[in-house]
């Protein structure tokens, strides 16, 4: 019985260690644009920006064309475009738009302007 | 002049069916093809279903298939909801006839951070019209976006892009809307979907709800303007185009019997015309229903099926209450000739009353319809309303050359022959059950009020229920007047004692004759006797006179016999002489 409850113990801790871990460091980041339109082009080159000032070396972006992933629209339900999606750190958060009102940005992702 | 109309065809719109049972008629053919529709009603009305039932039947019926895209309910929700009405959703899924996508907007999710459009959810509905080559789209309801999404000015302006993009599509869609205050729609969709407009409605008046439907638009074609009474129930949406009936139903020369021959008798012996209207009123306890009992059981005979409405009674409790007059429904039942539908009339509206009538006839299809009673509908509804509907419910049956039976009770106060919702005109043959007080009793008479097309009785008939059925009779109407029941046996027993005695005067007077006879033949005997006896003495006297008579010669021939000897001696001496 004892011994169960350790590792329990054990296993909650680990958890908690690798979630605040990954607060404090790995942004987990997904942006879903359109082809090359304005306002994709746009959020990239906004998002990079914002990325690389606050977030420099602990984010991972992945982007993605819906035009030629259409079936991730239904499963990531993405209506909007250009989409964000904050996978990690924890809560989860859409951000939808060029990601030209940088303060927004930042709220959206849980970043403290320094 | 081919061509013309050819052009002619082309440039006319074409339509969609959406196989929604009586939909495709008020709009001759079904909604706008390749164009949007915008469905709006308030919360419960149906709207969700309309769409449904569009898509399934367009998967199943016309192989079209179609995408649903449901804002409110989850994939899960979708399915179970709809399997209560046959619909297997699963199955069509699988079989790629149907596609849903769930949009799930959570608002507390989003932040908007700039200009930004739909393309997402355009790419989605692309992604799932080309995944199954549908040709209807359903979005139900989009203006959960509103709620979703903050920015009104993006949001519209994507929305009249959508519904533009749907037409170049060329899939036939749904938009469903929830009813504003002012407007159509809460959110003003009907400014972007202006082809086809229906609006669905959920009423209730006297604490009873009716469900309609309108065509509030309908650009480039004709459409029934009214509002529809539809029912949703196990199998799915029916709207009702009643109101758009005729009187050009065909007319039948054929008879039926109503099941009592003396009734018969009284219509040129024939009995009711096939798919006419029959009324049959009277005052409580006349014995409608056992008329109506004898109608259904003489047409069960023939093989024929029945339906019949009953709104006052039980099924059981009837079938029990027409075997103590001898008729049995119950076998008719089980055979399958005979369906009982029994519902209280303030159950629900008059338009859900017709809306039933109509789909219980157009499953059932039967030969001959009765409703028993109609009347009790009054209770709720204005008398105006009452004739309309059955009005619709006469033409209904009429155009389908169904015979129908209706019973009305009158109360006694009223005038008998106005008290019948003043539905008289639309009646064929009217019977007319009446009590009849005399002599400190109460009996049944009954007469042909009215009769289109034949030559009917004028007689009232005595009404009597046997053990085995209704028997009518005549009535004694002589000089106190018209006689029943007990009055009317009195009479009769009078006219037999009467009967009576003559039989007996004649037989006496047989009697008398015999007698007459007999003495005759007596005399005649004795006579006879008498001219024997004396015949035998005249006979015995000429017997004995010819003996005498004989003997007289004997002995006269002995003499001469003796003389000749004498003279021969005498004449041989001469002979030898000479």
């Amino acid at each position: 019985m004892k011994k169960k409850k350790e590792e329990a113990k054990e296993t909650t801790a680990s958890f908690d260690e690798a979630m605040s871990g990954l607060h404090e460091g790995r942004y987990i980041l997904r942006l879903f644009i359109t082809g090359t339109t304005t306002k994709s082009v746009l959020a990239l080159t906004n998002l990079k920006k914002i990325c690389e000032e606050y977030l420099e070396g602990r984010y991972e972006l992945e982007v993605i064309d819906l035009y030629q992933n259409p079936g991730l629209a239904k499963d990531e339900q993405i209506i909007a475009a250009p989409t964000l999606i904050k996978k990690l750190p924890l809560p989860f958060r859409r951000i939808i738009g060029d990601m030209s009102d940088i303060e927004k940005v930042l709220m959206g992702l849980e970043i403290k302007k320094l | 002049m081919k061509k013309a109309e050819q052009a002619l065809s082309r440039a006319t719109l074409q339509k969609s069916p959406t196989g929604i049972q009586g939909f495709d008629e008020i709009t001759a053919g079904g909604l706008p093809a390749g164009r949007p529709t915008l469905v709006c009603g308030s919360a419960g009305c149906g709207k969700t279903l309309f769409g449904i039932e569009f898509l399934v039947r367009g998967a199943t019926l016309y192989n079209e298939p179609g995408v649903f895209m449901s804002f409110e309910e989850t994939n899960d929700e979708l399915i179970k909801n709809v399997a209560s009405l046959g619909f297997d959703l699963e199955d069509l899924i699988k079989h790629k006839k149907i596609a849903l996508d769930h949009v799930h907007i959570e608002r507390s999710e989003i932040e908007e951070t700039g200009e930004y459009d739909l393309e997402g959810l355009f790419i989605r509905l692309g992604y799932a019209i080309d995944s199954i080559g549908a040709k209807r789209v359903v979005l139900d309801t989009i203006e959960s976006l509103f709620a979703g999404l903050p920015n009104q000015l993006i949001l519209r302006a994507e929305l009249r892009r959508l519904f533009r993009w749907l037409k170049e599509k060329e899939v036939t869609a749904i938009i469903t809307g929830e009813r504003g205050e002012e407007t159509l729609t809460r959110q003003g969709l009907e400014e972007y979907v202006s082809d086809c407009v229906i609006m669905l409605d959920h009423r209730v008046t006297e604490q009873t709800s009716t469900r309609r439907l309108r065509v509030i638009k309908y650009r480039g074609s004709l459409h029934g303007t009214n509002e529809y009474p539809f029912l949703i129930d196990e199998t799915g949406f029916s709207v009702l185009p009643v109101t758009s009936l005729g009187l050009e139903h065909k007319v039948s020369n054929e008879r039926i019997s109503s099941g009592i021959t003396e009734l018969d008798k009284m219509l040129e012996g024939k009995g009711y015309y096939r798919g006419s209207t029959v009324l049959v009123s009277g005052t409580a306890g006349v014995g409608k229903t056992s008329l109506a009992a004898h109608f259904a059981e003489a047409a069960c005979k023939r093989g024929e099926r029945v339906l019949y409405f009953c709104f006052e009674e039980s099924p059981s409790q009837l079938m029990r209450n027409m075997r103590s007059i001898g008729i049995n429904l119950e076998p008719w039942v089980h055979k399958g000739l005979l369906q009982f539908h029994a519902t209280r009339p303030t159950f629900y509206g008059l338009e859900m009353h017709l809306a039933v009538t109509h789909k219980a006839v157009n499953a059932y299809k039967p030969e001959i319809v009765i409703m028993d009673p109609i009347n009790t509908f009054i209770l709720g509804d204005t008398e105006n309303e009452v004739k309309s509907m059955l009005m619709r419910i006469v033409d209904f049956l009429k155009g389908n050359q169904i015979t129908a039976l209706f019973t009305s009770l009158t109360s006694s106060e009223s005038a008998l022959e106005s008290s019948d919702v003043g539905i008289s005109s639309l009646i064929d043959t009217w019977l007319l059950l009446r009590d009849i007080e005399l002599n400190g009793e109460r009996n049944r008479g009954m007469y042909v009020l009215k009769s289109r097309g034949m030559a009917n009785s004028n007689q009232i008939r005595e009404f009597i229920l046997t053990d085995t059925g209704v028997k009518l009779r005549e009535v004694y109407a002589g000089a106190n007047g018209v006689l029943t029941g007990s009055a009317r046996i009195a009479q009769e027993a009078h006219e037999n004692a009467g009967l009576l005695r003559q039989k007996q005067d004649i037989e006496r007077k047989r009697r008398e004759l015999e007698r007459k006879r007999k003495v005759m033949e007596a005399r005649v005997a004795a006579l006879h006797a008498e001219f024997k006896s004396q015949e035998s003495e005249a006979l015995k006297n000429l017997e004995a006179e010819q003996e005498i008579i004989r003997l007289q010669k004997r002995n006269k021939m002995e003499m001469a016999a003796n003389r000749k000897s004498v003279t021969e001696k005498r004449k041989t001496k001469k002979h030898t002489k000479p």
